[in-house]
């Protein structure tokens, strides 16, 4: 695992894909922190998480794209599936790889918070928070992105399939909204739905069945990736 | 070393596979020979663990490929028809990564070397897959399965795209091959298997048609042994004298000579050997007879002569 893992570290790095990532991330997410709290006079956390995952929704499944999708292109997947690597710990490389693109980025962005914190006060548990809602939601959106991409040799499918999941994901919650209230697809909507979710971590609310949910999405969606490579073997 | 149970693969309503048996001893070196589409690539891809099979087993070394894969796995070097190449690494980062990725046990600097060296890339380790040529390609596809000292090396038409210097350079390494590892390759070419391989196993529409030593394949299938024999003497009257040997089927002038000796060509019975009779005959009528062998039927007749059979059978 720990060989793919360095691989794709790689790849990410000896492409481009991994500097257009990481400029763009900082790139916006520089502007979305001026905008949310140096422009708009305020010490809030939440707002420019709240971009944050808007703006995953749409790069992470850049980051993604090229996982499974390239290898079965270029035939590669042959190596790595007739070695001795178990199919979990191919996507586990994966998977590690890219989250660790990720999450380093956002916790660098998070040091943002530590500069304001000269100029006022943050409030530390609710930053913390935050945090681990935007990375939680990162994993499941990767999961989102490995899964797509083991479904496709074209790259621009494996970015526009997976936007398409996690936007769905994003429209659930507001499709809630518009739901009668005792309606009970309302209530399962609501229970889906990435957004509103991460909103209630945001404004601080601690819910292990809030964790627990995105760490289903996450297990779910890296589960049918293995089925995916499981059941091509056997067509 | 290899053991291959029963297999059948089925896509669809098609077997791709229908009942193929077959075991590899250690050591040996065994071409899997067939038309495009016969099957050799799917045997090969389940042997690998890359595929699985609709029913039937596979054993590497004692191991089933499917209740252990990964012990199954560190047996085999693998080259697939197309080499699984990382274009943005150079050959030398693709070794240690493919080295890590088995998790081979040797020393990892002085293994890599040697590889290099086996297959001849030591000049153009560091420079990019992307930009190497077919055949440093197909090297470095081969170099990568020899990563680990796997005991079984499996290669699927390794001689595909190559020029024909790198093809007898290629021919050559799967013979040193040979000496440490159990070889099994798969061609439609059949000058590959015959220089090559010292067993054939023939495969047409997914299954055996033909499982023999190879010198053996081309000697009892054909119908009757032919030889080429250089005697010097009147054209017209050693051709008949030649027909009246006993066991001679045929025999005719083949149009080349050989200073003054003329050829002949002489086709005999099944399994019967006549040298001796024209050799005694040339004595008798005191005609030299300057040169005389049997002519291997290629294993191209041979090969076309088994494929119709078993598809008349079919029929």
């Amino acid at each position: 695992m720990f060989a793919i893992y360095k691989r794709e570290m790689r790849a990410f790095f000896t492409s481009i894909i991994g500097y257009a990532y990481l400029f763009t991330y900082f790139l916006i997410g520089g502007g979305v922190f001026c905008y949310t709290t140096l422009y708009s006079m305020t010490a809030d956390v939440s707002s420019f998480f709240q971009y944050m995952l808007l703006f995953s929704a749409v790069t992470l499944p850049v980051l993604t794209m090229k996982s499974f999708s390239e290898e079965r292109k270029t035939r590669t997947e042959q190596l790595l599936l007739t070695a001795p690597v178990s199919i979990p710990a191919m996507i586990g490389g994966k998977f590690l790889a890219c989250y660790t693109v990720f999450g380093g980025s956002v916790l660098v962005s998070s040091l943002y918070f530590v500069l304001l914190s000269r100029y006022a006060v943050i409030k530390v548990l609710l930053l913390l928070g935050n945090l681990v809602a935007l990375l939680l939601v990162g994993m499941a959106f990767i999961a989102i992105g490995l899964f797509v991409s083991s479904l496709t040799e074209n790259q621009l499918a494996s970015a526009v399939g997976t936007f398409g999941i996690i936007f769905a994901f994003l429209a659930i919650g507001l499709l809630s909204n518009l739901l009668p209230n005792e309606y009970w697809l309302r209530y399962v909507f609501n229970s889906l739905s990435i957004f509103g979710r991460y909103q209630s971590l945001l404004s601080g609310a601690f819910e292990f069945s809030t964790i627990f949910y995105y760490l289903s999405v996450s297990a779910v969606f890296l589960y049918l990736t293995f089925r995916v490579y499981d059941r091509r073997r056997c067509q | 070393m290899i053991k291959v149970e029963h297999l059948v693969k089925r896509f669809g309503s098609n077997y791709a596979l229908n009942d193929v048996s077959f075991e590899i001893g250690e050591g040996e070196i065994v071409g899997l020979l067939g038309p495009n589409g016969a099957g050799k690539s799917t045997t090969m891809n389940i042997i690998t663990g890359y595929l699985s099979s609709t029913s039937g087993s596979v054993e590497i070394g004692g191991v089933d490929i499917l209740a252990n894969p990964t012990e199954a796995k560190k047996q085999i070097g693998f080259l697939p028809e197309q080499p699984p190449l990382y274009g943005d690494m150079t050959v030398s980062e693709y070794l240690h990564f493919v080295y890590e990725l088995k998790g081979a046990k040797q020393p990892e600097d002085e293994h890599l070397c040697a590889i290099l060296e086996t297959v001849k890339l030591t000049d153009v380790k560091s420079r990019l897959i992307r930009n190497l040529s077919k055949g440093y390609k197909q090297r470095v596809g081969i170099a990568g399965a020899l990563v680990g000292d796997p005991k079984v090396v499996i290669f699927d038409e390794p001689t595909v795209g190559l020029d024909p210097k790198q093809i007898l350079e290629v021919r050559n390494l799967l013979r040193n091959l040979a000496k440490k590892h159990t070889v099994v390759l798969s061609t439609h070419i059949l000058a590959e298997v015959q220089s090559v391989c010292e067993r054939v196993i023939i495969i047409n529409r997914g299954k055996i048609i033909a499982d023999e030593k190879t010198d053996a394949i081309t000697r009892t299938i054909k119908d009757g042994y032919e030889y080429q024999a250089k005697i010097i003497g009147p054209g017209s009257e050693v051709v008949s004298a030649l027909r009246a040997i006993n066991g001679v089927r045929a025999a005719t002038l083949t149009g080349e000579r050989d200073a003054e000796a003329l050829t002949y060509r002489i086709e005999t019975e099944r399994g019967c050997d006549v040298r001796r009779s024209v050799f005694e005959l040339c004595r008798e009528k005191d005609w030299p007879l300057v040169g005389m062998m049997p002519i291997a039927t290629d294993l191209e007749s041979v090969f076309i002569r088994l494929v119709d059979k078993s598809e008349n059978k079919a029929r």
